[in-house]
């Protein structure tokens, strides 16, 4: 496979998830915030662009409706949910001939679907379509490409570009929170810290996973453990470092090069969350234990790129 | 000349502002009187609602949005994705003219790599005064670089795709031959693919020959030209080489990629050692043996030709020199259709086969010889201008539709540079019905076939019908407000006519 297609690849899937991810933490923040009075909901802006990575204004001032916006659909903001659509799209145009027919135009119709929304005033009265169409969008080009195209090569840069972005915006979105609340870790939450609490699973598609693996009675450690370490839950760190780690074994075999560092990162990323205790975790401070995956993560992406992607030529040819 | 007005009372609704007259109407030999292999398609259109008709056609218009077959226009807010006009009713050529077209077009390609190879070794037809020196040396599509080299199976020019007209009289005419990087072979597929959607059972009675096969027989074409080298090591492979998402073609060369199975590659993705040309994969560097360029001569190569180039591959053309690529076409195919050339063809086929031409060229003026081109400045507001390089509808000037300013512009350009300009009758292209605004109009068509030379000549029947989409334009070009519709070429005569 070509160098710069499996690059397109990758980003295409990278863009994609984070489209996904910001409409959903969006979507349940304005969700939340309809059973909340204002004076509580005003922390949570603050904690959201956190969590997106995206800079707090500096006046302090937050005023919600034009975040949205610009979170949403501002097409100068770079990690917008219509940018990352449309560089989803623009990625997947450049490559079209790798994909199927139908990824193409299930991708082409999302994205003519968000700019269209782009052009009209009044989505804000009707946020919620907009963010679960976003959410559904992507998830159907998920199962139209899982079940289109072929599971070789091409398919394996798009599961470890999804995974890779879906690792590193958990393990930001879960140390954003844990920083940020102060409560007894193993006792159950109540009232409007439950909220919170519901709000952080939400925002993984995860309660209702959490509530049949520790019953609907919150605990932070138990949340902790669940978004951190669960080897099933497919919105867990540690499932998708998992994920990652198999997408590099397979692309490592099938380009015979299944000693190079972007496999061994992986694995050492994936032993660390295999082993890890929640408790030890959580004693020696959450925020630095996410803060070493995120690291490790951004490491094994570097290495991605130096080995498959922009590799020197000369030893190439040796 | 214009036979009377039409007894336009006589048609229901669908026909109601059918234009006749001034030009061959494709569909009709009298006003109401359809020829006989249109005479179902009319029947169709007499029946079917023109709301059916309307829905078909917004139904075809969303199908091609969604799946993103776009060109881009240039020149307005870089790159603005357009979708290619398509129109639902479709051109219909019998049998029997189409044998003519295929016959016509194999001699004419046969012809012009014979011409090519001798231009670029001997130059027996210069030394005979067949075709004067001075305008093969002085195109500037003539590759001084390619003197003397020997290309795989002496073809130079093995895609291309020919721009007929049908003239007045009925015949079909040549009016450019596209030898460098021809484009819309992939609406010609997508066009086909939406009208066996919307006219299935029309589609199947009128027996149209298929064309879904051309990726297929394009690489069989690009394989037959492996450098002789490659059976001993493997496979030959065949990449097509896109200028990148920006082009206006763009969306062809990853349909055309796709449907050959081929690694669709930009310039950043090859790189040459050794006169070897590599592609750079995840697995390492891999051999590239044949390549379908989509990029013009001058940007292949920046060490060679333009020093500017970005999309070209350095040091590509020492290694086609060496023979260790092919590329397809050949480099300095352009100076074979070279506008001005062009009026030479005719005698060129007698020349290299000893045969007649099939197809007929369309008339032509050469502005560097002072007789014709003072006849030509004198009926500027009759003739159509055209620069000899250009293509795409760019720099020209249509007579009678321009202005006095126009027409002077074109005046001081000629007699600066009177080799850049031809001139040719304005021509009445045939007319095709259209359904348009709701109802069925006329509007003005041509038509390109593709033509591939590799171990022999293939025609893939149909071709792309482009429409001047504007009432009374006579402009095709889709960068110029274009459309195009599916041609049908139909397996067997219809009805004991033809």
């Amino acid at each position: 496979m070509l160098s710069r297609v499996a690059d397109s690849l990758y980003w295409m899937s990278r863009y994609l998830e984070r489209a996904e991810h910001t409409a959903r933490l969006i979507d349940v923040d304005l969700q939340l915030r309809l059973d909340q009075s204002p004076e509580a909901g005003a922390g949570r802006w603050r904690r959201l662009l956190l969590a997106l990575q995206a800079p707090v204004p500096e006046d302090g001032k937050i005023d919600g409706n034009s975040l949205s916006q610009i979170l949403t659909l501002d097409r100068t903001n770079p990690s917008s949910i219509l940018s990352c659509v449309a560089a989803a799209r623009e990625n997947l145009r450049q490559v079209r001939e790798q994909c199927s027919t139908e990824m193409w135009e299930q991708l082409n119709r999302l994205y003519l679907q968000v700019t269209s929304t782009a052009a009209s005033e009044a989505w804000l009265l009707n946020s919620h379509v907009f963010f679960r169409a976003v959410q559904e969008g992507a998830h159907l080009f998920q199962g139209v490409t899982d079940s289109t195209m072929s599971h070789g090569e091409g398919w394996q840069y798009i599961q470890l570009g999804r995974f890779v972005e879906r690792t590193d915006a958990l393990a930001r979105l879960i140390g954003a929170h844990f920083g940020s609340l102060v409560h007894p870790l193993d006792l159950a939450a109540e009232s409007e810290e439950y909220l919170e609490w519901v709000g952080l699973l939400k925002s993984c598609s995860a309660f209702e996973a959490y509530c049949k693996a520790y019953t609907a009675e919150l605990r932070p450690l138990r949340v902790a453990e669940f978004l951190l370490l669960n080897p099933e839950f497919p919105h867990s760190v540690r499932f998708s470092v998992d994920m990652v780690h198999a997408a590099l074994t397979a692309i490592g075999e099938m380009t015979e090069r299944k000693a190079e560092q972007p496999v061994r990162l992986a694995g050492r990323l994936r032993a660390t969350l295999s082993f890890s205790q929640i408790d030890e975790v959580m004693a020696s401070g959450a925020s630095g234990y996410v803060d070493s995956v995120r690291w490790q993560c951004a490491q094994a992406h570097t290495a991605i790129q130096q080995v498959y992607f922009d590799y020197a030529v000369e030893p190439a040819l040796a | 000349m214009n036979p009377p007005e039409a007894p336009l009372t006589l048609f229901r609704p669908p026909f109601r502002n059918y234009q006749f007259g001034g030009a061959y109407d494709e569909m009709f030999a009298a006003p109401g009187t359809p020829r006989p292999h249109y005479q179902a398609l009319f029947q169709n259109l007499l029946e079917l609602p023109p709301e059916e008709l309307r829905k078909s056609q917004q139904a075809a218009d969303l199908s091609f949005l969604h799946q993103g077959i776009t060109f881009t226009v240039y020149g307005n807010d870089e790159g603005t994705e357009r979708v290619f006009p398509n129109d639902l009713l479709p051109r219909i050529i019998p049998h029997d003219e189409w044998r003519k077209i295929e016959n016509g077009l194999t001699q004419r390609i046969a012809a012009l790599n014979l011409f090519l190879e001798d231009i670029y070794h001997n130059g027996r037809i210069l030394a005979d005064g067949i075709v004067p020196r001075e305008l093969v040396y002085s195109c500037r599509h003539f590759r001084r670089e390619m003197r003397g080299l020997t290309v795989p199976r002496g073809i130079y020019v093995s895609i291309c795709g020919t721009d007929l007209v049908r003239l007045p009289d009925g015949s079909f005419a040549v009016l450019e031959d596209n030898l460098r990087v021809p484009s819309g072979v992939s609406y010609m597929l997508a066009n086909r693919k939406v009208l066996k959607k919307v006219f299935p059972t029309l589609f199947r009675d009128y027996g149209v020959c298929p064309v879904d096969h051309y990726a297929q027989a394009l690489l069989a074409t690009l394989r037959a030209l492996a450098p002789a080298n490659t059976s001993t090591r493997h496979e030959p492979k065949v990449v097509l080489l896109t200028p990148g998402v920006f082009n206006s073609a763009y969306f062809e060369h990853t349909f055309l990629a796709q449907q050959m199975g081929v690694e669709l590659v930009e310039g950043r993705d090859l790189l040459v050692h050794d006169n070897i040309v590599y592609m750079r994969t995840t697995a390492g560097l891999r051999r590239v043996d044949v390549i379908y360029r989509r990029v013009d001569d001058d940007f292949l190569d920046p060490l060679c030709f333009r020093r500017d180039s970005s999309l070209g591959v350095p040091g590509l053309f020492n290694a086609y020199r060496a023979g260790n690529v092919v590329l397809a076409n050949a480099i300095g195919t352009g100076v074979a259709d070279d506008k001005a050339l062009y009026a030479y063809v005719p005698k060129i086929i007698r020349y290299y086969l000893g045969e007649e031409p099939i197809l007929a060229n369309v008339e032509t003026y050469l502005l560097n010889e002072p007789s014709q081109r003072s006849y030509v400045l004198e009926h500027l507001d009759e003739l159509v201008v055209k620069a000899v390089g250009e293509s795409g509808g760019y720099g020209m000037l249509i007579g009678p539709h321009s202005t006095e300013e126009e027409r002077e512009e074109f005046r001081r350009r000629i007699e600066a540079e009177p080799r850049n300009y031809i001139a040719q009758p304005t021509l009445s292209l045939s007319r095709a019905p259209c359904f348009l605004e709701g109802e069925v109009q006329a509007r003005h068509v041509d038509l390109r076939p593709y033509i591939l030379y590799g171990e022999n000549v293939t025609l893939v029947p149909g071709g792309l019908t482009r429409v001047a989409l504007r009432r009374g334009s006579l402009v095709v070009n889709s960068s110029q407000g274009g459309g195009s519709k599916d041609t049908w070429v139909l397996r067997a005569a219809v009805n004991g006519h033809d």
